[in-house]
């Protein structure tokens, strides 16, 4: 839901050139079985756009676009289409962390055959979540949504302060913003964002889920995560950040007048920005996430998803054939990128990528280091039970941030464990640790 | 008084009528006659029946239904349904977060329901003890809130309870009271309380007023003749009278306590203090939608409508006789 308001705020609001729908793309060819018709649920403003450009260059596949709510609302509807045996469309665009909850109820079907062979054209980390690491292709990669660091360059200027290279620098910027300003902070920690707090676990080296034969693993408990949990909860109990929630009008105001200096982010965040926060346009600069290890830079993602051919297609071959052209072709990605606003998956679609997005105008490098974030995801297995997890985290740190004590932020991880683990057992999976 | 016979006449033609004009078929049709009223119910049963029976049974199928994950659970075939008996019962009821659930909706319903029911009763009785001209606008404003679904409400009371866009803040601070998170912990019930006594007032305040309008005036020149003040007037008679309604709001507050979801619902983003079970309708909610276990859903949802049941019907059995009783 709130990734599709992040998509509807970056189309809406990046006004990038939109003139290139005179496409002189060669028919990609399609069965000989006559015309086919293709449904495809999406919440990505103006896909349809972009559908009109392969519409029109393959007369026999016709490809319908279904806008839905978003991420969190489509899966509803598309596990209820599965379960009731009919009504589900033939093409779905399906978070990554989504992917194993929709394979397990065998929702995606696997498309090894048709697009087994893209494999090279993707990030390692965007291309483990769409087989979960196994031999089958349940999706192709669409758009990626590496981690990056926002900052509010005037306030850094002011203060002599860099970019923060590690994440004690950023403490430590965090620290002497605040105690230059008592109103001003760095960032918050949100406990309603399961998302990014998921993006930095990966970024520490953590793979909440994991599988070893056909039992599944469950390690949100671990060194990795737990440096994370206590590294923000240690900044929540000095008071350096704070510790409310994202994505509410408190945190609006606060990004628009100045009091809230930077943000812990994706790909993504200038649409947001320039839609919560447009009077400060020009002041934000760019950076690459604050690192554990400076020898060894890392990096998480918060959001990105994939193209999936769901079980019930009649026409699975045109289905990836559809999705394979939509997320590798150099025309769809241009198309993607400039319509729909995504930063694509595909690793070379820097020419599709040339001028930075307009809140950043000044910023020429952003894809430049946007593909650089790109190239050092860190490889991470989302688990059957992604919904799980995600609420257990929403309500254990939603009180260890309230708490304000770091030993709470460590705690709540072994509840997030515990429960994940409860509730695989409880379906009947083999859970190991 | 009066127009009681009014209203029977035409009736009492109309049974008259019955006999004269439709002596000999009335035996031909009798078996007709004996399915008719099932006809005329039909409709109402088909859609009793489609839309409430229907599902409260599949609800109470599914609470003993679980998912078996064989293996990964990737790939088709690796779910199956099975019987569960009664563990989705036991893990609800077990749930570490159902107990403190009920408890929290225990102490929104001791604030809610007495202040939104004596704010009512007030509001009600001082339009009627009134009876100015500005009663109509008055009570107007205060059944309009009721008017503003749920969630709107919540919106706009959580824009007024965020420190930074708050005016109720602004006006606080510049009387130097500083200013409380009302989204705190200490605050949370209260500020959620109060949009239920907000959005909830106006209805129960028009019930009641309905009902002491149709008091006969009499009643209150008599008691006056004998000298009774208006306050008098109001205790010793108004409210005896009107005992029935407050009965029934009373159940109705009560319903809508045991199934407060809207406002918290939409309050949670904006707070770490609401968890995703912070009432049992949440629970549910969280379990079907988030979790995708409609199974476990399902049980807690019949828990919740057996409890409904037995404390409405409890409180109706142990209060309502005795109010039922006064109207006579």
């Amino acid at each position: 839901m709130k990734k599709a308001l992040v998509g509807v705020f970056a189309a809406s609001l990046l006004l990038l050139a939109s003139g290139c729908s005179g496409s002189d793309d060669s028919d990609t060819g399609s069965d000989a079985g006559g015309k086919v018709d293709l449904t495809y649920w999406t919440w990505t403003p103006n896909m349809d756009k972009v559908v009109e450009t392969w519409n029109a260059a393959n007369p026999n596949i016709h490809v319908t676009v279904n806008k839905q709510d978003g991420g969190d609302p489509a899966v509803t509807k598309l596990l209820t289409a599965i379960k009731a045996g009919s009504g589900a469309p033939d093409v779905m665009q399906a978070e990554y962390q989504k992917v194993p909850t929709l394979v397990s109820a065998d929702a995606l079907a696997d498309i090894k055959d048709e697009a087994g062979s893209l494999k090279d054209k993707f990030p390692e980390s965007n291309w483990n979540s769409v087989t979960l690491g196994g031999d089958s292709v349940y999706a192709v990669p669409q758009d990626n949504a590496p981690l990056m660091f926002f900052y509010r360059k005037d306030v850094f200027d002011k203060l002599k302060i860099a970019a923060p290279k590690t994440w004690d620098d950023y403490a430590a910027a965090a620290k002497k913003i605040h105690a230059a300003n008592a109103k001003q902070y760095l960032g918050t920690f949100s406990a309603t964002d399961a998302g990014l707090f998921t993006g930095l676990a990966q970024q520490a080296g953590a793979s909440w889920w994991g599988i070893n034969g056909d039992t599944w693993s469950v390690n949100i408990n671990d060194a990795a995560t737990q440096k994370v949990a206590g590294y923000w909860g240690g900044l929540v109990q000095e008071g350096s950040v704070l510790n409310t929630p994202m994505y509410t009008p408190e945190w609006n105001a606060a990004l628009n007048d100045g009091t809230q200096v930077g943000w812990v982010s994706a790909v993504w965040a200038p649409g947001v920005l320039e839609g919560n926060a447009a009077s400060t346009k020009g002041k934000w600069a760019a950076a690459p996430m604050p690192q554990w290890d400076t020898a060894a830079p890392k990096t998480g993602n918060w959001g990105g998803s994939a193209t999936a051919v769901t079980t019930q297609s009649k026409h699975p071959k045109q289905a990836a054939q559809f999705i394979q052209w939509l997320n590798t072709d150099p025309a769809a990605i241009k198309l993607l990128a400039s319509q729909a606003n995504v930063y694509p998956a595909a690793i070379d679609s820097s020419a599709a990528l040339t001028s930075p997005p307009a809140f950043f105008a000044d910023q020429a490098d952003f894809y430049t280091l946007a593909s650089d974030a790109a190239k050092i995801g860190n490889p991470f297995t989302y688990g059957p039970n992604v919904n799980v997890a995600y609420s257990a985290f929403n309500d254990a740190f939603g009180k260890a941030a309230e708490s304000k004590q770091s030993a709470q932020f460590t705690a709540a991880l072994a509840t997030m464990q515990s429960q994940t683990v409860d509730d695989m057992k409880n379906s009947g999976f083999k859970v190991a640790g | 008084m009066t127009t009681v016979p009014a209203i029977e006449q035409p009736a009492t033609e109309r049974s008259a009528a019955v006999p004269t004009a439709a002596g000999r078929p009335r035996r031909r049709s009798h078996s007709r006659r004996a399915g008719t009223p099932y006809a005329f119910l039909a409709p109402a049963i088909v859609l009793f029946v489609a839309f409430l029976g229907a599902p409260i049974v599949y609800a109470a199928y599914l609470s003993l239904r679980k998912v078996k994950v064989s293996g990964l659970g990737l790939g088709s075939g690796s779910r199956t349904e099975i019987w569960a008996g009664l563990s989705n019962y036991a893990r609800s009821l077990t749930d570490p977060e159902f107990l403190p659930s009920v408890g929290r909706i225990g102490a929104y319903g001791l604030i809610v329901v007495p202040v939104m029911l004596g704010l009512a009763l007030l509001f009600a009785l001082l339009l009627d003890a009134g009876r100015t001209k500005v009663g109509g606008f008055t009570r107007t404003a205060i059944f309009l809130p009721y008017a503003v679904p749920a969630v709107v409400a919540s919106l706009l009371w959580g824009f007024l309870y965020l420190p930074r866009v708050s005016p109720i803040n602004d006006v606080l601070e510049g009387i130097g009271v500083g200013s409380p998170n009302l989204l705190g912990s200490s605050w949370i019930l209260y500020a959620v309380a109060n949009i239920a006594v907000w959005g909830g007032t106006g209805f129960n305040m028009i019930v009641l007023y309905t009902a002491l309008k149709a008091i006969p005036q009499d009643m209150y020149e008599a008691a006056r003749l004998d000298g009774a003040t208006e306050i008098q007037i109001a205790w010793r008679i108004k409210i005896p009278i009107i005992a029935p309604s407050m009965v029934m709001t009373f159940v109705f507050s009560l319903i809508a306590t045991l199934q407060v979801f809207a406002e918290p619902m939409t309050l949670r983003p904006l707070s770490n203090t609401i968890s995703s079970t912070w009432t049992p309708l949440m629970k549910v909610y969280r379990d079907a939608f988030t979790r995708d276990d409609i199974y476990s859903a399902a049980a807690t949802s019949v828990i919740i409508a057996l409890a409904t049941f037995a404390l409405s019907f409890g409180f109706l059995k142990l209060v309502g006789s005795r109010a039922f009783r006064q109207e006579d």
